[in-house]
């Protein structure tokens, strides 16, 4: 597909290119570039937010490799990341090839979008509402077939899962969006030739569909897993952060820092650690599934 | 050509994680210089409470009528909300220029240089610090001395009971006045929490064959909040009523006594109600709704709360709800936190003696008379409190309840201390852990020593 006219772009094209890349810039370098960088400056500080900030050099990183809250909150929001993406992507896939294969209605496509159009924080609490051990309609329900009641939000060992899982009913239909954007890209002629040869539905999915679909696939696992790791909304109107530390996520531990306890360069060390880490991980995601390269050349 | 393209879609996509963390930045604390007078000018006003709201309209609507000159826009924020814009916008440099404080937060304010001290308003118009009910004015002087809030109104802690609930169970509203409470075997207070508690084969806490395992109503809701280093609400008035207190001395203590046997047997006792099914689980209690919603559907017999709540609690349709006072303890005194707010005026508001206008009306026998007409809460003042307690009275509401330890002299401060919000983020976590049975009360030692170095 490329032509080698591609690599010898005439220079007078430059200013109009800046032209349009400048807005785009400008927004890089105001809201992401600077903050950024301004972070890694505060992670090197002592600042309480309110009076100017002191330097202390790696004392936050010290204190950061003996924090036993930090570590809890990395695992506790691995243990989150984990369930939610491992579910949604799955959830996902299967309801992009239900699309894909099976309707064309628009209507079915939308209604499957419709819990990301309501806000995040809507939803945790209409969730936490019907999932309350006494009162919750979810509960009513167990009781009626004969289980016993279940304190979702309340226990240490359901909170992160249910959080989890409250997350993947309200993604799930916008990830199968992307990945069924994916699908389409798939060249129809593939599975008419596959129809001809008597392969069956599940044979295509797994020798067609699943290794043309890895480019898009790649993408969107980057994407989810990196938003999946900044999961705070749904902590902050429900468990926050409790019971004892079972929810405590890397982002609401910052926040607490930050906001709460006014450990604000604290805080800035977190989130260079969280940097670090989202950072190696989508490289590696990258490289490892290959994004950049797709099977139908 | 393809790897750079890669590599710019990462770079895009990263800093999506640190854009939340670095807009924090310092403010310039604004101008002060006096405006001119003949221009009008908007003073900007927070609450948190809802419920009030409609009282400080009408405080700030007779205020603007009295001075043509001045308009404030009241502005309302849920309690979480509240604390975290405040925040944000102090950082900002955009904080209202009068907000309603609370104990908790304002030495952080105070000593962050973020609130306006009041002594020289307070010295130039001869404004009197003695009108209201004792001791509440002094809660707003800070360790070194300078005034930041003249108080608008307290609160004070009672039980709430569902008088269908304590009929059915044949306890009178005589004997709840009159109860008495020990770390031991919780005295007559606990007797009444079993007799209150009934399982799902209608047997009461109390009697033999009793199923804890399935209860119906518990005899004590459990709040959904974590009380953290305080318990406001939630055990503050058992371990006080001991003698037991928060610090070795309020105001401005600087050693805790989460070590002390007291405190940790009152604690023990509590949980202990769990164990015995006279009390949710923390899990049932943090699994979605508020102990007052659950008790006015009819989970809890009873439940403590503060007198802020006397509203809500009044407000479920057909529940009817008495109140009484905490019990007495083994100091032989009932106990509960005095707790009250104030206002306070932003360090770097552009219209300090405006702002100061409006204080000081708040503060107002005028101002507290027309919150006390609307009976929402107990205003700080002892002539508006009168009208509030009429205001109450009408609606069916005795608040004597809250009023008697005030009369009898058994309130505690609220501890007032540096560094609430650290001690808050060790206690939250370590009050869960003994509350679900995860660690022993005498855990809360170390704890205990974890928020006093602090204070080194």
């Amino acid at each position: 597909m490329r032509t080698s006219t591609e690599h010898r772009r005439r220079a007078g094209d430059l200013p109009v290119a800046m032209v349009f890349l400048l807005p785009a810039a400008v927004g890089f370098a105001v809201f992401y570039l600077w903050p950024t960088l301004r972070t890694m400056y505060l992670s090197l500080t002592d600042y309480s937010l309110l009076a100017p900030p002191e330097w202390v050099g790696a004392g936050n990183y010290e204190r950061l490799l003996g924090d036993r809250l930090f570590w809890n909150s990395l695992k506790v929001t691995v243990e989150y990341v984990v369930i939610n993406i491992g579910v949604q992507t799955v959830v996902a896939l299967g309801m992009a090839v239900l699309m894909h294969r099976l309707t064309r209605s628009g209507l079915i496509r939308g209604v499957l979008l419709l819990p990301y159009l309501v806000a995040n924080v809507v939803v945790a609490l209409i969730w936490y509402t019907m999932l309350d051990a006494q009162l919750g309609i979810v509960n009513q329900a167990l009781e009626w077939i004969g289980l016993d009641p279940v304190a979702f939000f309340g226990e240490t060992s359901t909170a992160i899962p249910t959080i989890a899982l409250v997350n993947v009913w309200r993604h799930m239909g916008y990830t199968a969006l992307l990945i069924f954007a994916g699908l389409q890209a798939i060249p129809k002629t593939v599975y008419e030739a596959a129809a001809t040869d008597g392969a069956s539905e599940a044979r295509m999915f797994w020798r067609i569909t699943l290794p043309l679909l890895r480019p898009a696939l790649a993408l969107v696992l980057v994407l989810t897993i990196i938003g999946s790791f900044q999961i705070f909304d749904t902590v902050a109107v429900t468990t926050k952060g409790g019971p004892i530390n079972a929810t405590r996520v890397i982002y609401y531990y910052i926040y607490e820092q930050a906001f709460q306890r006014f450990n604000f360069g604290y805080a800035a060390a977190v989130c260079v650690a969280l940097f670090a880490i989202l950072a190696t991980l989508a490289l590696l995601q990258l490289k490892l599934l290959r994004a950049g390269d797709s099977d139908l050349d | 050509m393809r790897r750079i393209t890669r590599l710019a879609a990462v770079a895009t996509i990263l800093p999506l994680a640190l854009a939340g963390c670095g807009s924090g930045e310092s403010g310039d604390g604004g101008g002060s210089g006096a405006a001119p007078s003949a221009e009008k000018i908007e003073i900007s006003y927070w609450l948190w409470d809802s419920n009030q709201l409609p009282a400080y309209q009408a405080c700030a609507d007779a205020f603007q009528a009295a001075n043509p000159n001045i308009s404030v826009k009241i502005s309302q924020f849920g309690w979480g909300d509240y604390w975290t814009s405040l925040t944000t916008n102090l950082v900002s440099g955009n904080a209202p220029d009068v907000f309603t404080n609370h104990l908790n937060y304002y030495p952080e304010f105070a000593g962050k240089q973020q609130i306006l001290p009041l002594d020289e308003f307070v010295a130039a118009d001869g404004t009197k610090t003695d009108a209201y009910a004792p001791g509440l004015a002094d809660l707003w002087v800070s360790a070194d001395g300078k005034r930041y809030g003249l108080p608008k109104d307290f609160d004070t802690i009672a039980i709430f009971y569902n008088k269908k609930m304590l009929a059915d169970a044949g306890i009178t509203e005589d004997q709840m006045k009159s109860l008495t409470w020990n770390p031991k075997d919780g005295g007559s207070y606990e007797k009444i929490i079993a007799r209150l508690t009934v399982d799902k084969n209608g047997k009461r806490g109390d009697e033999p064959g009793f199923d804890k395992k399935n209860v119906e109503v518990y005899g004590l809701g459990l709040d959904e909040n974590n009380g953290a280093g305080v318990g406001q609400q939630m055990w503050s008035m058992y371990a006080l009523s001991t003698g037991w207190q928060f610090t070795d001395k309020n105001p401005w203590g600087t050693k805790f006594q989460y070590n002390d046997p007291r405190f940790q047997d009152t604690i023990a006792w509590w949980r202990g109600l769990i164990d015995k099914g006279y009390m949710p689980s923390l899990a049932i209690a943090r699994s979605g709704t508020s102990v007052n919603d659950g008790f006015g559907a009819g989970k809890y017999a009873l439940s403590t709360n503060g007198s802020w709540m006397i509203n809500t609690y009044y407000g479920y349709d057909g529940v009817e709800v008495g109140t009484a006072p905490t019990p007495v303890g083994p100091s032989g005194k009932r106990a509960t936190i005095y707790n009250g707010l104030a206002d306070s005026i932003y360090a770097g508001t552009k219209h300090k003696d405006q702002a100061w206008q409006w204080v000081k009306y708040l503060a107002s026998a005028d101002c507290q008379k027309t919150v006390g007409d609307k009976a929402v809460v107990f205003p700080a003042i002892p002539e508006a409190l009168t009208i509030a307690e009429q205001k109450f009275a009408a609606k069916g509401v005795d608040i004597s309840a809250f009023t008697v330890q005030i009369h009898e002299n058994t309130t505690s401060l609220f501890p007032i201390t540096d560094h609430a919000g650290d001690v808050a983020a060790i206690m939250s976590p370590a009050m869960d852990a003994v509350l679900s049975f995860e660690a022993e009360p005498s855990s809360l030692s170390k704890a205990n020593d974890e928020v006093n170095a602090l204070f080194q």
